[in-house]
C-alpha cells in the first residue's frame, strides 16, 4: 500500500520514521506547516491592533491620566519576565518528551501553563488597578485601544493555557509520549509566537512612552 | 486489534465529551459512514463534494444577490420611482454588494479551489480534510446569518444599510441604530474565519501535497493563481477581522474606535477596510484569470504562452495589490504626497495585468481555436476585463478620479471588472469542468445562446452606466428627478439587467435539460478528457472517483497529461501517442485509504452563528454557541482521522476488501492506518 500524506494529526509512532523519509513535499508535516501559516496570518491581526493603538495612544481627555502616569513598569516587567520564562519551560517540556521522559515533560508542561496563568493573572490585576485609577474601557480612546490590544493578547495566552492543560491531561492518561512529540512542538510554536508578540507589545505600549 | 482501538478512542474522548461507550467509540453517535444520501454530503470531508457544495451555495447566493440587483434596477428604471423607500433601498444595495462579494464571488472561487487544486497537483485530498468541511459550514452559517437579518425583527427592518464597504463612522450606532450592521460585522467575521481556515488549508496543500515531480513551476496556472489568492486571503482576512472587531466593540460595548465625537480618526475604518479591500479585488479576480488560463490553451491547442510570465505577473499582482489601497480614498483628504504615491502604484499594477492579457492573446495567436462555450466565455473575459481595466486606469489619475468618485462611472468600472472579469470567467469554468465534475456535458447550443444573452445583457446593463456617471449621476442614490438626462440610460440599464437574469435562468435550465438528455441516453458520456485538455484533473475518470487517482502520478513536465497523450515523431511533427482513455486512470483502484466522514466540523461550525445571534440579542446564547464549538473541537481533535470501524475506506466501490484485512492484521494504531 502506498503511503499518502493524508493525516490531519500525525501522531503516530511512525512519525519519527516519517521524518527520515519525508512524505510531504517540503518534508515538514502538514500540521506544523499549518501552524506556521496560521501564525503568519495572526501577525497581521496584531499588526492591525497595534497600529490602532499607536494611532490612539495619546488621545485622552484633558483630565485623564496618560500612559506614562498609568503604567507600573516594574510590575509589568516582572510579569513579562514570567511569560518569557514560560518559553523556556515549554522547550524543556518538548526536549523531555523527545527523550520520552514523560514525568519531566509533564512537570514542564504544567509549569508553562502556570507561568502563563500568572501572566494572565497579572494582566487582570493590572486592568483592575487601571480601572480604579479611572481608566475604564470607554473612558478615552487610549483606554479603549489599550484594553483591546492587551485583551486580545491575553485571550491568545489563555487559549495557549487551554492547549497546555489539554496536553497535561493527555499526559496524565498516558497518551502523550515521544510519539506525540510533534503535538507539543506545534503548541510550542504557538506559545513562542504569543511571547514574541508580547515583547513587541511591551516595547511599544509600555516602554516607548517612558 | 480492533478492541484496542476502541478502548483508545473512547478513553481519549472522555476529556472532551465525557461520553464513553464500547460500541460507539466516538461519543453519543456512531461515526458517520459514507453512501447515505444527504448524510453523505452533510458529514463529508471529500474536497470534491465540498467544492460542489461551495459552488451550489455560491450560485444560490449569486441568484439572491441578483434579485437584490433587479430591485435596485427596477427602482432606478424611471425618475422619481417609489418601488423601494430610501431606507429599504440602502439596505437592498448593501445586501447586493455584501452577498455578491462575500457570499457569491469568494465561494465560487473556493468551489474551483477546493475541487480542482488537489486534482491539479495530483493529490488525494487537501491537507486537512475536516478543516475543509469546517470552512464550508462556517461560510454557510455566516452567510445564512447575514441573510437572516432581512427577516429577524420585521421584514427589512434589520438588514445592514451601510454599503458593502460599511464606512465608519457612518456605520456607528449613532447613524445606523438598527441591528443591521451588527449582523454585517458578525456575519462577515464568521465568513472571514471560513476564508482564513480555508486559506491555511489550501496553502499547506499546495506546499506539501504535490505529487512527486510536481514542482511549483510545473503547476498549472490555475493552481498558481489559486495559491496566490490563498496567500492574499491569509494576510487580508485578519485585517478586516480587526476592523470588524473594532466596529463590533463600538456598536455592542460602547467603545469609540470610530466615534469622531470622542476624538476618533474618521479614516481609520477606511484604511483598515481598504488594506483588506484592495487585495480582496485580486482575491476575486485571480481565480478567474486562472480559469481562463486553463481554458484558452486547451481550446487554442497550444501551451500557455510565457508560463513563467503568467506565474510571476500573478505574484506581482499579489504583491502590488497591497500597495494601492488608498486609491479608494483619493477624495478623503489623505494629502497630495499619499495621493501621488498611490496614483503611481495603481498605474503600476496595470502592467502585470497587461502582461496577462497579452499572454492570453499570444496563446490564441496561431492556435487552432475551437469556439466552444468555455472558450467564448474566456475570450469575453479578456475583452470585458480590458474595458474594466482601462476605466480603472482612469481612476488611477487622481485628478480624473476626483470627478468620478461616487458616480455611476465607478459602478460601471467595477462591474466590468467583477462581472466581466470574474463571473463570466466562472461561467466559462462551469461549462469547461462540468463534464469532469458531474459526468455529463452541458448543451453547447444552449450554452452558446446563454453566453450571448449574458454578454449582451451585461454590456447593455453596465455600458450605459459609464455615460450616466460622466453625466454626473451619483451612485447609492435612491432616485433622481426628471429632466437631468438620466432617464433613457437608466431604463436601458434596467432592461439589460433582466437579460442577465434571463441568461442565469438559461444556465440553470441548461443544467437540468442536459442532465435529462444524458439520462435518456441522447448525449454521449464525456469520458475522462472531453476537451483534449492538459492538466492532471483530466487524467482520471469523470466524474472524479472519491480517491481521485488510482496511483501516484510521477510528473515530469508541465502539462504532464498532454505530453502523455501527444509526442513528436522523427520529423518533429506532433502526433498522438496515446488516447486519453489509455493514459487516464479509470478509477477502479479500491485499495486507497481515505479520511472518514465526521460530524465534528459541522457541529463546531454551527456554534459560530449561534454566538453571532448571542452577541446581537442575548449573551446567554453565546455560551451555547461557545460550548458547541468547544465540544466540537475536542471531539474533532480526539477523533482519529480514519474510522477504525469502517467497513471499507473507499465508499464508491464495494468489491475489494484487501485493505480491510490488511488493517486488522497489522499492528498499526488508528492514526497509522490513516496514513497508510
Amino acid at each position: 500500500m502506498r503511503r499518502w500524506p493524508l493525516t490531519e494529526t500525525s501522531v503516530t509512532e511512525s512519525h519519527q520514521e516519517h521524518a527520515e523519509h519525508p512524505e510531504t513535499t517540503l518534508g515538514v508535516s502538514n500540521d506544523k506547516l499549518g501552524m506556521w501559516v496560521f501564525l503568519g496570518s495572526d501577525c497581521l491581526l496584531f499588526g492591525g491592533l497595534i497600529s490602532t493603538y499607536m494611532l490612539y495612544k495619546d488621545r485622552i481627555g484633558p483630565t485623564d491620566l496618560g500612559a506614562e502616569e498609568m503604567f507600573d513598569i516594574p510590575f509589568t516587567s516582572v510579569s513579562s519576565f514570567v511569560l518569557l520564562m514560560s518559553s523556556l519551560t515549554i522547550v524543556l517540556a518538548i526536549t523531555a518528551l523527545r527523550r520520552n521522559d514523560i514525568r519531566r515533560s509533564r512537570i514542564w508542561i504544567l509549569s508553562t501553563a502556570i507561568l502563563g496563568a500568572i501572566f494572565v493573572g497579572g494582566q487582570v490585576y493590572e486592568f483592575t488597578v487601571f480601572y480604579r485609577e479611572g481608566l475604564g474601557y470607554t473612558t478615552n480612546l487610549f483606554g479603549t485601544s489599550f484594553f483591546t490590544l492587551t485583551g486580545f493578547h491575553g485571550v491568545h495566552v489563555t487559549v495557549g493555557i487551554i492547549f497546555l492543560m489539554s496536553m497535561y491531561i493527555q499526559s496524565m492518561r498516558g497518551k502523550l509520549t515521544s510519539a506525540q512529540e510533534e503535538r507539543l512542538e506545534i503548541i510550542g510554536l504557538y506559545w513562542h509566537f504569543v511571547d514574541v508578540v508580547w515583547i513587541v507589545i511591551f516595547t511599544i505600549v509600555y516602554l516607548f512612552p517612558q | 486489534m480492533a478492541i484496542v482501538e476502541k478502548e483508545e478512542a473512547s478513553g481519549e474522548l472522555e476529556i472532551g465529551e465525557a461520553v464513553t461507550s464500547e460500541e460507539k467509540p466516538l461519543g453519543a453517535f456512531t461515526r458517520p459512514r459514507g453512501g447515505n444520501g444527504w448524510k453523505d454530503w452533510l458529514f463529508t470531508v471529500d474536497h470534491k463534494k465540498i467544492g460542489i457544495m461551495y459552488g451550489a451555495a455560491g450560485l444560490l447566493f449569486f441568484v439572491i444577490g441578483g434579485i437584490y440587483a433587479l430591485f435596485v434596477r427596477l427602482q432606478l428604471a424611471r425618475p422619481a420611482n417609489t418601488i423601494l423607500s430610501a431606507e429599504t433601498y440602502n439596505q437592498v444595495f448593501t445586501m447586493h454588494g455584501v452577498v455578491m462579494i462575500f457570499l457569491a464571488a469568494i465561494p465560487l472561487a473556493a468551489a474551483f479551489a477546493n475541487y480542482l487544486l488537489p486534482l491539479q497537483i495530483g493529490a488525494r485530498d487537501v491537507a486537512f480534510p475536516r478543516l475543509n468541511a469546517f470552512s464550508f459550514w462556517a461560510f454557510l452559517g455566516g452567510g445564512l446569518f447575514l441573510l437572516s437579518s432581512m427577516f429577524i425583527g420585521g421584514w427589512w427592518e434589520n438588514a445592514p444599510d451601510g454599503g458593502w464597504f460599511a464606512y465608519a463612522p457612518n456605520t456607528g450606532v449613532i447613524f445606523s441604530p438598527s441591528k443591521g450592521l451588527d449582523f454585517f460585522a458578525i456575519g462577515l467575521q464568521i465568513t472571514g474565519i471560513a476564508s482564513l481556515v480555508g486559506a491555511i488549508n489550501l496553502i499547506v496543500t499546495v506546499l506539501n501535497m504535490r505529487s512527486p515531480g510536481m514542482t511549483l513551476m510545473k503547476m498549472p496556472v490555475l493552481s498558481w493563481m489559486l495559491f496566490i489568492v490563498q496567500l492574499l486571503l491569509l494576510f487580508a482576512m485578519p485585517v478586516i477581522s480587526v476592523a470588524l472587531f473594532l466596529l463590533t466593540f463600538d456598536r455592542l460595548f460602547d467603545a469609540n474606535f470610530y466615534n469622531v465625537a470622542e476624538g476618533a480618526d474618521p479614516l481609520l475604518w477606511q484604511h483598515l477596510f481598504w488594506i483588506f479591500g484592495h487585495p480582496e479585488v485580486y482575491i476575486l479576480v485571480l481565480p478567474s484569470f486562472g480559469v481562463i488560463s486553463e481554458i484558452i490553451p486547451t481550446f487554442s491547442r497550444k501551451p500557455i504562452f510565457g508560463y513563467p510570465f503568467m506565474v510571476f505577473s500573478g505574484i506581482t499582482i499579489g504583491f502590488l495589490g497591497w500597495g494601492v489601497w488608498a486609491h479608494h480614498m483619493f477624495t478623503s483628504g489623505i494629502g497630495p504626497v499619499a495621493v501621488a504615491a498611490f496614483s503611481v502604484s495603481t498605474m503600476f499594477i496595470a502592467v502585470p495585468t497587461g502582461v496577462k492579457i497579452l499572454n492570453w492573446l499570444a496563446t490564441m495567436w496561431g492556435g487552432r481555436i475551437r469556439f466552444s462555450t468555455p472558450m467564448l466565455y474566456a475570450t469575453a473575459v479578456i475583452a470585458m476585463f480590458t474595458i474594466g481595466g482601462l476605466s480603472g486606469v482612469t481612476h488611477a489619475l487622481a485628478a480624473a478620479d476626483t470627478q468620478q468618485t461616487d458616480t455611476y462611472y465607478i459602478v460601471a468600472h467595477f462591474h466590468y471588472v467583477i462581472f466581466g472579469g470574474i463571473i463570466l470567467g466562472f461561467f466559462g469554468g462551469f461549462h469547461f469542468w462540468w463534464p469532469k465534475m458531474f459526468g455529463y456535458f452541458l448543451s453547447e447550443k444552449q450554452g452558446k445562446l446563454g453566453f450571448w444573452v449574458m454578454v449582451l445583457g451585461f454590456n447593455i446593463t453596465f455600458g450605459p452606466q459609464h455615460i450616466l456617471g460622466l453625466q454626473g449621476m451619483s451612485r447609492r442614490i435612491q432616485t433622481y428627478s426628471q429632466g437631468q438626462g438620466f432617464d433613457l440610460w437608466n431604463l436601458v440599464s434596467t432592461i439589460g439587467s433582466f437579460l442577465i437574469a434571463l441568461a442565469t435562468l438559461m444556465f440553470v435550465i441548461n443544467i437540468l435539460t442536459s442532465w435529462r438528455a444524458f439520462k435518456a441516453g441522447k448525449t454521449p458520456a464525456p469520458g475522462p478528457d472531453p476537451w483534449d485538455a492538459r492538466s492532471l484533473e483530466w487524467m482520471t475518470a469523470s466524474p472524479v472517483p472519491e480517491h481521485n487517482f488510482d496511483e501516484v502520478i510521477q510528473v515530469e513536465r508541465q502539462d504532464e497529461f498532454w505530453h502523455r497523450k501527444w509526442g513528436k515523431n522523427e520529423k518533429g511533427e506532433v502526433v498522438r501517442r496515446a488516447t486519453a482513455e489509455e493514459v487516464a486512470h479509470d478509477g477502479s483502484n479500491t485499495n486507497v485509504h481515505l479520511p472518514a466522514p465526521s460530524y465534528w466540523p459541522l457541529i463546531a461550525a454551527s456554534g459560530l452563528p449561534i454566538i453571532g445571534y448571542g452577541l446581537v440579542y442575548s449573551l446567554w446564547l453565546c455560551i451555547v454557541g461557545g460550548l458547541l464549538i468547544l465540544g466540537g473541537l475536542y471531539g474533532w481533535v480526539f477523533e482519529p482521522v480514519d474510522d477504525p470501524n469502517a467497513e471499507g475506506d473507499h465508499h464508491d466501490h464495494d468489491g475489494d476488501k484487501t485493505n480491510l484485512t490488511l488493517d486488522e492484521g497489522s499492528d498499526a494504531t488508528n492514526e497509522e492506518v490513516a496514513i497508510d
